[in-house]
């Protein structure tokens, strides 16, 4: 697997399958990006559970929130990590012991051990990428912002 | 050789016609449309919330984007092979938004002599209003850039191929000397394009335009770009570019590195310097650009071969001195154009007309097809006289130094047929 560059398909294909996000780091904040991101991937129809020791007994737009990956009784499909790179080994784990399909790193996020670790589990890996970003690339919107989303299409759009 | 992105799966002249412009989602017009507005109506107040704090994606209000103008810097950033792009009212525009987001009081640029003559007054003179320093530094040997810098320096600035002279820059080499220091290459790569050369496979960080030259083509509008090659760490040093790193009061801490990764130049630049400086394109402009980048590849060509043939042709002639050309085979950037520009050197140079300064002036007055006016990088093919013109605000030694001296015509080579272009300046060189 090459984590320097991902094929459109590949990214397209973790966001159509995965309908429930475990966001590790999920702020209560409305200012953080990962707050951004949860409202955002919850507007685009996914559920979003908030991941975050410090924020136990609160809830981020709506959701509860949760000490650990663990702890969490639904089926979790994605685990969206933000987190520094030094803290994703054992979140490696807990996503390969809960059954995730796919473990996400944040933007400037890459821990290449716990990359391997969780692919010999069966899980899908992206690292150094936001899963809002990708989503609004791909499904043409943040074209608006002038990004280039080296999407090229005589169709007219569809929704990702 | 520079490495092929593995994304990259589309020529250069399918991305000249196609990047950014899937069919209209709501009508399927499938030429882009001009959306001729000023702004756009919000869902609901949440909405509204949440682009005005940048937590989604969506249109405001013209100055800060516009679904025209988005399809022209998704065109523009592909071409580059950058991650971003912001277009801006001229390219004069794009170097103000780009250093305002680099540079604070205090702040120091390395830039090449050998720039524009209007970006010699831009960054030597105006910005200095703002507190922003600048040394130019001759760029024929890349260690001057090195000798330069400063703990202030937050950016060397190059032509890759610069206005007037025909200069090639040495962009790897520079890029080296940038890195090492910790900062950004800024290049101009306006004289180029990015058919002839794409500044960020050579190390660069930030690409600008004069969208007004080749992007455009056809001298009908105005309009610059601001590229993000998605590379540079501006967290590496701590501190070093605060608009980049440290929370934004004006947007409630947000930190745009953190938030937006490899576009967050490109964003902040938005955010900040297009929102609060103000110099947006037109949608119109924006879209009379777009459709000459269609025809991008196919102009440079012939401009590159008419250029050619021009310059041996008055290389010959008896009445010119001397033709500086980087395509010519005894030039001195003739190894770095081979380099740099392998599929062409361009259609802008300058020549010597025995005579000097009143010799350069009869010139430019006796043509009858070439136009005596002040922009490169048109169909039509244009003259100029520096010295008497775009140059005449610097002094006799920044003249020289910006290879703009008394005897010095400068051509902007367009895609007549080139036979006429040289009869024209036969009969005109028989007046001077």
């Amino acid at each position: 697997m090459d984590h320097d560059s991902y094929s459109n398909e590949y990214i397209l294909g973790i966001l159509k399958s995965c309908k429930t996000i475990a966001m590790v780091g999920a702020s209560p904040h409305w200012n953080r990006p990962s707050y951004f991101a949860m409202k955002y991937l919850q507007d685009k129809g996914y559920r979003v559970i908030p991941v975050n020791p410090t924020a136990v007994g609160q809830e981020i737009l709506g959701e509860k929130v949760y000490a650990s990956l663990r702890d969490i009784p639904d089926r979790i499909d994605m685990v969206d990590c933000f987190r520094a790179a030094k803290a994703i080994p054992p979140l490696a784990e807990d996503a390969i012991a809960i059954g995730a399909k796919v473990l996400w790193m944040q933007l400037g996020i890459r821990n290449d051990a716990a990359a391997r670790k969780a692919e010999a589990a069966g899980l899908k890996v992206v690292m150094n990428r936001c899963p809002k970003i990708e989503f609004g690339r791909l499904s043409g919107e943040i074209a608006w912002m002038g990004v280039n989303t080296r999407v090229i299409s005589s169709k007219r759009q569809k929704k990702v | 050789m520079p490495k092929q992105s593995s994304e990259a799966r589309y020529g250069f002249e399918t991305l000249s016609i196609h990047a950014g412009a899937a069919p209209d989602p709501t009508t399927g017009a499938r030429t882009t449309p001009i959306y001729q507005t000023t702004s756009y109506v919000f869902d609901d107040v949440d909405h509204a919330a949440s682009l005005f704090n940048l937590q989604t994606f969506g249109n405001i209000y013209t100055r800060l984007t516009n679904p025209t103008t988005s399809v022209l810097e998704e065109r523009v950033a592909a071409l580059e092979g950058g991650t971003a792009a912001l277009a801006t009212a001229s390219g004069h525009a794009a170097q103000l938004v780009c250093f305002h987001a680099l540079m604070g009081p205090g702040d120091h640029i390395v830039a090449s002599r050998k720039l524009y003559g209007g970006s010699i007054t831009q960054i030597g003179h105006s910005f200095k209003k703002f507190a922003w320093d600048s040394t130019f530094v001759d760029p024929d040997d890349p260690k001057n850039f090195a000798k330069a810098l400063t703990p202030k320096t937050k950016a060397i600035f190059i032509e890759s191929l610069a206005n007037p002279g025909g200069v090639v820059c040495d962009i790897a080499a520079i890029a080296k000397i940038a890195h090492k220091a910790g900062v950004p290459l800024v290049v101009d790569n306006t004289l180029a394009s990015p058919y002839l050369c794409r500044p960020f496979e050579w190390g660069a960080d930030i690409v600008i335009h004069s969208m007004t030259k080749f992007l455009g083509g056809h001298g009908n509008s105005i309009g610059g770009i601001i590229v993000e090659g998605g590379k540079f760490d501006w967290s590496a040093t701590p501190k070093a570019y605060p608009t980049l790193t440290e929370p934004t009061a004006s947007y409630h801490g947000l930190r745009f590195f953190e938030t937006f990764g490899n576009m967050a130049f490109a964003v902040a630049c938005r955010a900040v310097g297009l929102r609060d400086l103000g110099p947006a394109i037109s949608p119109m402009n924006s879209f009379l650009i777009l459709t000459g980048i269609e025809t991008l590849s196919l102009r440079m060509q012939r401009h590159c071969e008419n250029a050619l043939a021009v310059a041996k042709f008055l290389q010959k002639h008896k009445k010119v001195s001397w033709v500086s050309y980087a395509g010519l085979a005894k030039d001195k950037y003739h190894g770095l154009a081979k380099k740099y520009l392998p599929l062409g050197a361009g259609s802008v140079f300058t020549f010597g007309v025995k005579g000097g300064y009143q010799a350069g002036v009869k010139l430019v007055e006796n043509v009858e097809i070439l136009s005596h006016l002040a922009n490169i990088g048109d169909t039509r093919s244009l003259i100029i006289h520096p010295a008497s013109t775009t140059h005449r605000q610097l002094s006799a030694e920044q003249l020289l130094a910006a290879g703009a001296g008394p005897d010095v015509v400068r051509l902007s080579i367009g895609i007549e047929s080139v036979a006429d272009i040289i009869h024209d300046l036969d009969q005109a060189l028989a007046k001077t």
